[in-house]
């Protein structure tokens, strides 16, 4: 089985700078990281392959330097790595990016497709859902167990927000995971010993078949008109009670907010 | 000149690194407290590889370098002298020598099960009266035909009880002095092998130091390690090389120590300010990061020259002569830099500063060091 895990590259660090002129992060000079929900999903789908022998293909879009990622993913097990990388994807939302990985998709063989839910950096948890849209594959997200896997079927546990769901799905499918699902393995030493002999697949505009409309920053119909500091308030209210009473009150404003039940 | 890790070099460190901090460092006080042997620590570094980084992969290695190997040693003795020197001693003590003058046989059968992290390894040179004085070796190896008969005793043996496979040192022929060590490869369940004192340590509390005792073992032929009479050289260039592990470990102590005194001294007020903006704090730092570099060129010297299969003694010397001097400074002054908190276990430091000091004596004291180095110099 073929199982296709779709990750990204994101900057390592909380005190993102942004460019004022064109809204985006700038990335020049920062950290980068496997984004925490893909390599979850990584660790899913290399958990398959130890229990079922599958293959697992890593798949990013993203600028050269997104090769490291790809290596350390061979060095965690990953039998093969794929990089889609072009001057005309960059600066793509999240429509213009499930565009081009779709294109990509299209041509390769896969039985199951896992996306990490969302990326640290845009928090969009769209990539996956669109990808599978435009593969007109069914999809489950915020998958945070794989029950069963077989040629024919996957079962998994669906996070609600209180609650879970087991969901069956026909192969091929997409699943989106949650970082909690399972916590990614180290890569081996041995791994990292030949992870730089491996070949990495670079896939270009011109090997898509891919229309330049929908694709990169000028195929992109989200345009980010602002990026902004959030500004915290902190409006405190003081009250002077006794012990008996400000326990009381205490209570009644976790109710009020629902942290606490009636 | 090239001073940049390779990628594969940098990746490597991004993994000890990690491990490390994830694994190693939540349960380094605990370790040192009880004076235990992290046995699940060594269990995850087999898994991933760490305990035979340098070999090739027949040999159930990583098919790493050397190098790499050193960088696995100095991240983990960052957070954790003690895990460390279990590390060291297996790959360069035991593994090592298995690998540089073991036939296939003996690779086959005790270095794969070693390399891989399914056994673990020690080396038994000293005793109670040979300790620099290596050639005073007492533990006599009787040839009895198709087996030796093997008496003695070893004293301050590293993984000592948690170690399966032992190199160990003994006497074939007593009149022939050096020339009459030979170098053998022990079990630990062999019939008459037992471990007997542990010692207890001012550090490095959670590696196993023991005593080996050898009553009449017969160790088979097969398990003659080199030939006959060559013991004192194996175990002198096996010592060259587990050097740079010690080195590795100094460098890794004292960068960790430092590293824990720059948060400190940016978290602690005094008069107002923390007391990273006072310019003694300042020039400490300046001084100790400085010395710390210069040790971690000299370990990377001497470990780059192993990978190139140059002569490296008096290079690993200079490495574990500097690096083990600079871990007592760095520690020492990092606890002066935390005051009186850093005399208190409620801070690494002062584990540190305990765990540095064996890296001044084992694998040779200083002193040894300088021998070997002047020896070259004015030979």
């Amino acid at each position: 089985m073929n199982i296709l895990v779709l990750l990204k590259q994101v900057p390592d660090t909380t005190e993102m700078k942004i460019d004022k002129e064109k809204g985006t992060l700038i990335r020049e000079g920062v950290p980068t990281i496997t984004n925490p929900d893909d390599l979850a999903g990584m660790e899913v789908a290399l958990r398959l392959k130890d229990k079922y022998g599958a293959k697992v293909t890593a798949v990013t879009m993203g600028p050269p330097q997104a090769e490291n990622m790809l290596r350390e993913l061979y060095a965690m097990g990953a039998d093969h790595a794929v990089l889609l990388t072009d001057r005309k994807f960059s600066g793509a939302d999240t429509w213009a990016t499930s565009n081009t990985l779709a294109a990509f998709i299209k041509q390769v063989d896969f039985d199951l497709i896992i996306a990490g839910r969302q990326a640290i950096d845009g928090d969009t948890a769209q990539v996956g859902p669109q990808t599978a849209e435009k593969l007109g594959l069914p999809q489950i997200s915020y998958v945070d167990d794989v029950l069963e896997f077989s040629k024919e079927k996957i079962v998994v546990k669906k996070a609600l927000e209180n609650n879970y769901e087991v969901l069956e799905c026909s192969l091929p499918c997409v699943i989106t995971t949650l970082s909690t699902i399972a916590k990614p393995r180290y890569m081996r030493v041995m791994g990292i010993s030949h992870a730089f002999e491996k070949d990495i697949t670079i896939k270009t505009f011109d090997d898509l078949n891919i229309d330049p409309a929908i694709i990169g920053l000028k195929g992109s119909p989200t345009k980010v008109k602002k990026t902004f500091t959030k500004e915290v308030h902190s409006n405190s209210d003081i009250l002077h009670l006794d012990g008996k009473a400000s326990a009381r009150k205490v209570a009644e404003i976790l109710m009020d907010m629902n942290f606490i039940g009636k | 000149m090239n001073f940049d890790l390779s990628p594969k070099q940098a990746m490597m460190q991004k993994l000890f690194r990690e491990f490390a901090i994830n694994e190693v460092e939540p349960i380094a006080a605990e370790v040192d407290e009880e004076e235990r042997f992290p046995e699940e620590t060594v269990k995850k570094m087999s898994e991933i590889g760490m305990l035979g980084i340098p070999f090739e992969s027949k040999y159930g290695g990583g098919d790493g370098d050397n190098l790499s190997y050193i960088l696995a040693v100095e991240e983990l003795s960052k957070v954790c002298g003690t895990t460390g020197v279990i590390v060291s001693a297996h790959t360069s003590l035991a593994c090592n020598p298995i690998y540089t003058y073991g036939t296939e046989e003996q690779r086959q059968k005790y270095l794969i099960p070693l390399a891989s992290g399914q056994k673990l390894g020690a080396f038994g040179l000293t005793e109670p009266n040979a300790g620099t004085d290596a050639a005073m070796q007492q533990t006599v190896a009787v040839d009895e035909g198709d087996h030796y008969r093997i008496n003695g005793t070893k004293i301050f043996i590293t993984n000592g009880g948690y170690a399966d496979t032992y190199v160990v040192f003994a006497m074939t022929d007593k009149a022939k002095g050096n020339r009459g060590i030979s170098a053998f490869i022990m079990e630990k369940d062999m019939e008459g092998f037992s471990i007997g004192k542990t010692e207890h340590k001012l550090g490095i509390k959670g590696s196993s130091t023991t005593e080996l005792i050898f009553k009449d073992v017969m160790v088979p032929k097969e398990n003659l390690l080199g030939p006959e009479g060559k013991g004192f050289m194996i175990a002198m260039s096996t010592l060259d090389g587990g050097r740079i592990g010690i080195a590795a470990q100094a460098l890794g102590i004292a960068q960790g120590a430092l590293d824990q005194a720059v948060k400190y001294t940016k978290e602690r007020k005094q008069f107002g300010r923390p007391i990273s903006a006072f310019q003694n704090t300042q020039f400490t730092i300046a001084d100790l990061q400085t010395k710390i570099d210069a040790a971690r060129l000299l370990v990377y010297r001497a470990a780059y020259m192993k990978d190139m299969n140059r002569n490296y003694s008096s290079e690993a010397a200079m490495a574990k002569l500097f690096a083990s001097e600079v871990a007592m400074e760095v520690t020492t002054k990092s606890i002066q830099l935390h005051g009186g908190y850093g005399y208190t276990r409620d801070y690494p430091v002062e584990r540190m500063f305990r765990d540095a000091k064996i890296t001044e004596i084992y694998e040779g004291t200083s002193e040894v060091q300088k021998m070997v180095i002047a020896s070259k110099i004015l030979r």
